[in-house]
């Protein structure tokens, strides 16, 4: 269940506990969406941005944000792209298959402290996994937000998530979707370019000035968005973004996913942009 | 307050000890249970591990120690702590090296852990400096200060007897004066020690160091002793290998991420992560995930890590940190600058070990001298 609440304490810190696959939806050529139910029968909380560390037994951990969160069955759907030893394995689990969890880590989205803002959420590529529920969130509670923009990029029209729900989305009237995509193909009619393209046709209808923006996605396009957000008028401390590092602890003891003075596990990995500007800017920190 | 006959030992009390007393100190030790960690001479080095008796400690040897450079020599005297720090540091016994942190196997539908359960030891550290006392307190937020405790560190640290010896010589990469680590050792040590030619000066911590030493014969300290100690710390102090300004550290460090000393300093590093692995403060770890060959069993181990290393930052598919620049920046920013907003600390207690240890002969205290010289903040300034 999504819920807002704090998470509780994890009972033992470093040992997983098993949970099984109870789906696998293939998302793109290598991504898919695994759909997970704890064995114990817990009731499992989390806030939209959260991220658990999924354990494949004697492999592996990988940090992988939850991505939703089943509306009838309330198993978690965490989205995983392989791309490495880990991940590529998670790619090929089938349902019925048992992964451990740990979790949830690290904090969410402010999405209880930005009430009565318009909410402009920025993905690029698999950084819309973790906004994913934050937008489910946003929609099961509407009326406590005014104007509610979704825009995404991706590589291709091939590379587009959760493209069911996706259609779904845009067939609202209270929420604005822009797709784009670097690439398109014969059959996309859609736009063409980065996500940030995307913004000279948002300003027109949204006052920029009073928008929440949160958004994931490579760094190199979140340092461009930052760029280009602040020079249409959206205050630093309004811009809130998840970032991605190297975890093996995620509890702030292993030291890997340090940036600068924050651990991204337990500081992050949402950050209010103040929090980062500086870092952004340095290559290789 | 222990009385013990016309006695009466409490903290804050000093003490003279016969030197020869000090087995007397180590077998009381033991009889509580304990396993006494202290200094001994192993492969041409001072390090640490289980001390049973007073020949077991380097009487008599000191350390000459330079840049990449380490020698045992010969003493003129008997001294028992006339050495300054080695390759070891207490962090080993505090945060081991290599740990299991349980055991998995699979049942059924899924699979069972067993965590690890044996007891921690109990260890007694003697000649703990105060340096090191500084690390182990760092350690102690690092591990224990936050949102989350560590049960790994914590059952190790809560067990621990602590005697504390001040030095009466610093090793030639000693910077502890500059970074008010040392020599005169801070609260925390249950007895501390200081050596002067016949005997040993005892201060008592802590009631439990109080009830150890009541055990001993020993006679009430005067003030020329005391007098005698304050001399002999602030000799130590005059005489340290090196120094560093440690003035406004993080904001210097901060403002000089893009320096170019950076990528000096990146040609002679050889990222071998040595300087992490003997420092007293370094945690950063690593958890593996093994399995039998049969898949029936799975093994989760946690185990020191560098952030030297390129897969330290391997995220999505490629490490972050790939230039030998980057990582050098990221340690030392970290020891000196971030560790701050991070543990509202410095990282790095001014014990030498990484400029010792470092094969090429890097010395931190350089570098950061070389910045402030050529800080962007003065540059931009006089341009």
């Amino acid at each position: 269940m999504i819920s807002q609440a704090t998470s509780s304490p994890v009972p033992n810190l470093f040992l997983p506990s098993p949970f099984q696959v109870t789906g696998v939806r293939r998302e793109t050529s290598d991504t898919i969406t695994l759909r997970l139910r704890p064995l114990d029968g817990e009731v499992f909380s989390f806030q939209p941005g959260q991220f658990n560390m999924l354990y494949l037994f004697g492999i592996g951990e990988v940090p992988i944000s939850i991505s939703g969160v089943h509306p009838r069955t309330h198993d978690l759907e965490h989205t995983v792209r392989a791309v490495g030893y880990v991940t590529r394995a998670l790619a090929r689990l089938r349902r019925g298959d048992v992964v451990g969890v740990r979790g949830p880590f690290g904090h969410g989205w402010p999405l209880e402290e930005v009430r009565g803002h318009s909410i402009l959420i920025l993905a690029g590529g698999i950084g819309l996994a973790p906004l994913r529920p934050a937008l489910q969130y946003l929609l099961a509670h509407r009326p406590n937000y005014e104007q509610i923009v979704l825009l995404y990029g991706a590589r291709t029209p091939a590379d587009l998530l959760y493209q069911p729900e996706l259609e779904r989305w845009r067939g609202r009237l209270d929420l604005q979707v822009f797709v784009t995509v670097d690439r398109g193909d014969e059959l996309w009619r859609g736009h063409i370019g980065v996500v940030t393209t995307l913004l000279p046709l948002v300003e027109r209808f949204l006052d920029m000035r009073r928008a929440v923006v949160l958004m994931c996605g490579p760094e190199v396009m979140l340092r461009v968005a930052v760029r280009e957000l602040e020079d249409r008028g959206v205050p630093a401390e309004q811009i809130f973004l998840s970032l991605e590092r190297n975890m093996k602890c995620a509890v702030g003891f292993c030291g890997h996913c340090q940036f600068g003075p924050a651990f991204i596990c337990r500081d992050g990995p949402v950050f209010p942009l103040p929090r980062v500007r500086s870092l952004l800017e340095i290559r290789e920190l | 307050m222990v009385s013990l006959g016309s006695r009466t030992l409490t903290p804050g009390q000093a003490w003279r000890m016969e030197k020869t007393r000090l087995q007397e100190l180590l077998d009381a030790l033991r009889r509580q249970g304990y396993t006494v960690i202290g200094p001994r001479i192993r492969d041409g080095a001072i390090i640490y591990d289980e001390i049973q008796r007073l020949t077991d400690l380097p009487i008599g040897w000191t350390d000459e120690q330079e840049k990449g450079y380490y020698r045992l020599k010969r003493r003129e005297d008997e001294t028992f702590f006339g050495f300054a720090v080695g390759p070891h540091s207490w962090k080993q016994f505090l945060h081991p090296p290599i740990f299991s942190l349980g055991q998995a196997r699979r049942n059924g539908q899924g699979f069972e852990w067993t965590p690890s359960t044996d007891p921690p030891p109990r260890y007694a550290f003697l000649g703990v400096r105060a340096c090191e006392l500084h690390a182990i307190a760092i350690l102690d937020r690092v591990f224990m200060g936050g949102p989350y405790v560590d049960p790994v560190y914590r059952a190790r640290r809560e067990a621990i007897f602590l005697i504390a010896v001040q030095c009466t010589v610093a090793g030639g990469t000693c910077f502890c004066a500059s970074m008010g680590t040392g020599p005169k050792a801070p609260p925390g040590a249950d007895l501390v020690l200081t050596e002067l030619p016949d005997v040993f000066i005892v201060e008592i911590g802590t009631e439990r160091g109080a009830a150890l030493l009541a055990e001993i014969p020993c006679t009430p300290a005067t003030e020329a002793d005391r007098s005698v100690v304050e001399a002999r710390l602030e000799e130590t102090a005059r005489s340290m290998g090196r120094q560093l300004d440690a003035t406004d550290l993080p904001a210097l460090l901060y403002r000089n991420l893009e320096h170019p000393r950076w990528e000096e300093v990146a040609q002679r590093c050889l990222t071998c992560g040595n300087c992490t692995m003997v420092c007293p403060t370094c945690f950063c770890f690593t958890v593996e995930d093994v399995s039998d060959l049969a898949g029936a069993q799975a093994e989760r181990v946690r185990r020191w890590d560098s952030c030297f290393t390129t897969a330290f930052t391997y995220t999505a598919g490629r490490p972050i940190r790939q230039s030998a620049k980057a990582r050098y920046r990221q340690w030392l920013t970290h020891k000196l600058a971030s560790w701050w907003d991070q543990f509202g600390t410095s990282g790095c207690v001014g014990c030498g070990r990484c400029i010792t240890w470092c094969p090429v002969g890097i010395d931190l205290t350089e570098e950061v001298h070389a910045i402030r010289q050529t800080d962007s903040a003065l540059t931009s300034e006089r341009r």
